[in-house]
């Protein structure tokens, strides 16, 4: 959703620059500490991986990346900001084939796109903002809301539905998911609608009762569209651990995730686990939350994410 | 990859027979292991390599238990030392002030704060009977103060009326005088969620600490953060003074590591667990079991048992020893006593005796009643330690204390006695025999031992 003109687009870096630059602060000094004057041995490597591992990469995936940096430079004498151009070139290229942005273009109206995630991710906050987004393009976005089990979910959609200027069903709170979702397809179409943002409740992914009744949401809205959901967003928090596999695997295994959000970019969460995932998965990730208020949600770039992650300035070439 | 580090270990030590003490390479090959695995639980990096660290000083030169491999041992090393790290007993909240006691909950955006303060609540209210008000400070995330409300009226918990455009440090001074002119005796501050690099919003958050001056200052921390913990922990430690943890999510299927990361950076212990959706699916910390759950380990438990039974055969040759010197009392018929029942009969037992395998079957079949020996222990349980070593000092009155102790007759006590010293007695034999490197006594005099079939104790 970024937008095309020049002067968003410096927003936006500047934005994840900021947000990513706390982070990448102690990842630098790390790297500064590693690497000034020295040859890139065994040791300096190991460290290297180790801080990897600190921004979340995860052991796999972290020594992978330092053994495709030490075959091309093994035993060189190298310096901070070469290793980190390299670094950030080696995690760029893992990310470059998932860095693609939100396509909501598809024949069907509305167009509609189920959002999961564990609870606490920031789905209802993605949404307020992805309606926003796509407000701002001149779509008209009607929002279901189905997350009808936590407390004031409704009232807190039905605000963001105000704020972006779009429309929000909601029924009662315990009521039925899939029905309400059915319900606001039905009024979508019947409003001629571009777009449909389905939130759900948050459920771990290993509560099966729970991650059935979101594939009898995908179910049910294929009563009325047998296409739909068209697209299905999971919702990933920065500062979510190595948990974020199990939670690709089963949220994919029950509705299908045909791509990643992930929010909360702006502390000092690297989200390093996005490499490791896009090698596994190779799921798109369309888009990056870097703060609460609405135009916080930025398209993912690979190139940025990358160089920010390791310290460098995100927008230099 | 590897599923848990069992597996993990015991691929290491695959090749790795022999016994004896855990030496230098082993540990350091063992702790490889370990330290992945803890990564891959998301403890932090710096927290695994002090951890690592003071493992292999532990471990290096302990004595490997029989019948254990020396994978096993240092499994059971690091998890004793997971456990010791991550608090080793449980605290509860610690709410011993003035009502209206302020508990403060601070944390980041969507680790589980408002629902936590209200599972707490409601656990004070219904286990402590305390009258609690809860208060929503979250002025910030859109309708934060109506979901808390929400959750009161569902708990039956008073929470604080909304006052639209209220700044959280007043709505906390106006929190604690409801609480005063209340009767209240428990206030819950819920604080919107907030980065621990947002200077702003942590200055705020130190204002409503001064303002109120909590008990408790409790960081709400999902258990799936992943290296980022310790940055959080640290934060919110430096600039609040968290007083304790409350873990979420921990019904999911993360690791956990985030529990070892914060506790080791902050001191702070991590006192409650968030263990469901429910508002009553909360329970008070254990360590152990996150433990097991950290190194990915189901059968951990099961391991350590192994190897206390381990421990328990090696009493077994003390037993032995002490046969042989003639010294048998009633501490080593008590734990005869457990370990039969343990395994089942007397099979097992005899097993573990000398030069008597052949009386294994016929005693096999005697078909031994567990609960006999269960009433057998139960009877040496209610004796004095003096009373157990000699046996001599029992007169009527003791015994009669000790039938009413165990809940049997003083014949019971009798009996028991009189089998004693017919088995002391068989022992002191046995001893003699043992001594003159005979074989051991035959299956008639070991028959003698066994309490009179179908007589005896009450079933």
């Amino acid at each position: 959703m970024a937008k095309a003109n020049g002067e968003r687009k410096r927003g936006f870096l500047s934005r994840l620059r900021k947000g990513l630059s706390r982070s990448a602060g102690s990842l630098t000094q790390g790297l500064g500490g590693v690497l000034t004057k020295r040859k890139l041995n065994d040791e300096a490597l190991q460290d290297l991986e180790d801080i990897l591992i600190s921004a979340d990469l995860g052991v796999e995936t972290a020594s992978a990346v330092t053994k495709t940096l030490a075959a091309n430079r093994y035993n060189k004498q190298v310096d901070a900001d070469e290793v980190k151009a390299v670094l950030a070139d080696e995690i760029a290229a893992r990310l470059a084939p998932v860095a693609i942005p939100f396509d909501f273009s598809g024949a069907s109206k509305p167009h509609v796109v189920l959002v999961a995630g564990v609870n606490g991710t920031g789905k209802t906050t993605t949404i307020g903002k992805l309606a926003n987004n796509l407000r701002e393009e001149g779509k008209s976005v009607f929002i279901a809301a189905s997350d009808t089990f936590r407390a004031a979910a409704i009232d807190q959609l039905k605000i963001w539905g105000d704020r972006a200027g779009a429309t929000v069903i909601s029924g009662n709170v315990g009521g039925d998911a899939a029905g309400l979702a059915f319900e606001a397809l039905e009024k979508a179409r019947a409003a001629n609608a571009d777009i449909l943002l389905i939130d759900t409740a948050g459920r771990l992914q290993n509560k099966t009762d729970l991650m059935d009744e979101l594939t009898k949401v995908v179910r049910v809205i294929g009563k009325l569209d047998a296409t739909a959901p068209h697209s299905v967003l999971l919702v990933l928090d920065a500062t979510t651990g190595q948990n974020a596999h199990s939670q690709v695997e089963l949220f994919q295994k029950a509705c299908n995730v045909t791509g990643l959000v992930m929010t909360k970019l702006d502390g000092t969460a690297r989200g390093g686990v996005l490499v490791a995932l896009a090698s596994k998965f190779g799921l798109p990730v369309h888009a990056i939350g870097v703060g609460e208020a609405i135009e916080d949600l930025q398209a993912f770039d690979a190139r940025s994410f990358a160089r920010a992650l390791v310290g460098l300035d995100a927008n230099e070439t | 990859m590897f599923e848990n580090l069992t597996e993990r270990l015991g691929t290491v030590f695959e090749s790795l027979t022999r016994r004896g003490a855990l030496n230098e390479s082993h540990v350091t090959e063992a702790l490889r292991e370990v330290r992945v695995a803890l990564l891959e639980a998301d403890v932090a990096l710096s927290v695994v390599k002090d951890f690592v660290a003071q493992v292999k000083e532990k471990a290096i030169g302990e004595d490997v238990v029989k019948s254990v491999t020396p994978g096993q041992m240092v499994i059971k090393i690091v998890n004793d030392h997971l456990v010791e790290l991550l608090g080793g007993e449980t605290q509860d909240l610690e709410l011993r002030a003035a009502p209206p006691v302020p508990v403060l909950i601070v944390g980041l955006q969507g680790s589980g704060k408002t629902t936590s303060a209200a599972k707490i609540g409601l656990r004070l209210k219904t286990q402590e009977k305390k009258k609690v008000l809860l208060a929503s400070l979250d002025v910030y995330r859109p309708a934060a103060q109506k979901q808390l409300r929400v959750l009161g009226e569902q708990t039956e918990i008073q929470t604080l009326p909304i006052i639209e455009g209220q700044m959280p440090v007043d709505i906390a001074k106006r929190a604690m005088q409801a609480g005063s002119l209340g009767g209240y005796d428990v206030i819950m501050l819920d604080t919107a969620g907030r980065l621990h690099v947002d200077e702003a919003l942590m200055a705020e958050v130190t204002a409503i600490r001064d303002a109120v001056n909590p008990a408790e200052i409790l960081l709400v921390a999902d258990s799936l953060t992943g290296q980022d913990a310790v940055n959080v922990a640290k934060s919110f430690k430096d600039a609040v003074g968290v007083t304790g943890i409350m873990l979420t999510r921990t019904d999911g299927d993360a690791r956990g590591g985030a529990a070892l990361s914060m506790r080791a950076v902050t001191g702070c212990p991590i006192k409650l667990l968030g263990t469901g959706e429910k508002l009553d699916e909360i329970e008070v910390f254990h360590p152990d079991r996150i433990a097991s759950r950290i190194l990915g380990m189901g059968d951990i438990v099961g391991l350590v048992e192994k190897a206390k039974e381990t421990l328990e055969e090696e009493d077994a040759e003390k037993l032995e020893k002490k046969i042989l010197k003639g010294q048998f009392d009633l501490n080593d018929l008590a734990s005869q006593l457990r370990q039969m029942r343990r395994m089942g009969g007397m099979e097992g037992l005899m097993g573990m005796l000398p030069g008597i395998g052949k009386a294994k079957r016929q005693i096999a079949e005697a078909n031994i009643d567990t609960k006999l020996l269960m009433r057998q222990e139960a009877i040496i349980s209610s004796m004095t330690p003096t009373e157990r070593i000699k046996v001599k000092v029992l007169n009527s009155s003791r015994k009669r204390r000790i039938a009413a102790g165990s809940g049997v007759t003083i014949q019971d006590v009798n009996r028991l006695l009189k089998q004693y010293k017919q088995m002391a007695g068989m022992m002191k034999k046995v001893g003699k025999l043992g001594r003159r490197g005979k074989k051991g006594p035959g299956a008639q005099d070991l028959q003698n031992l066994l309490p009179p079939q179908g007589g005896g104790f009450p079933r």
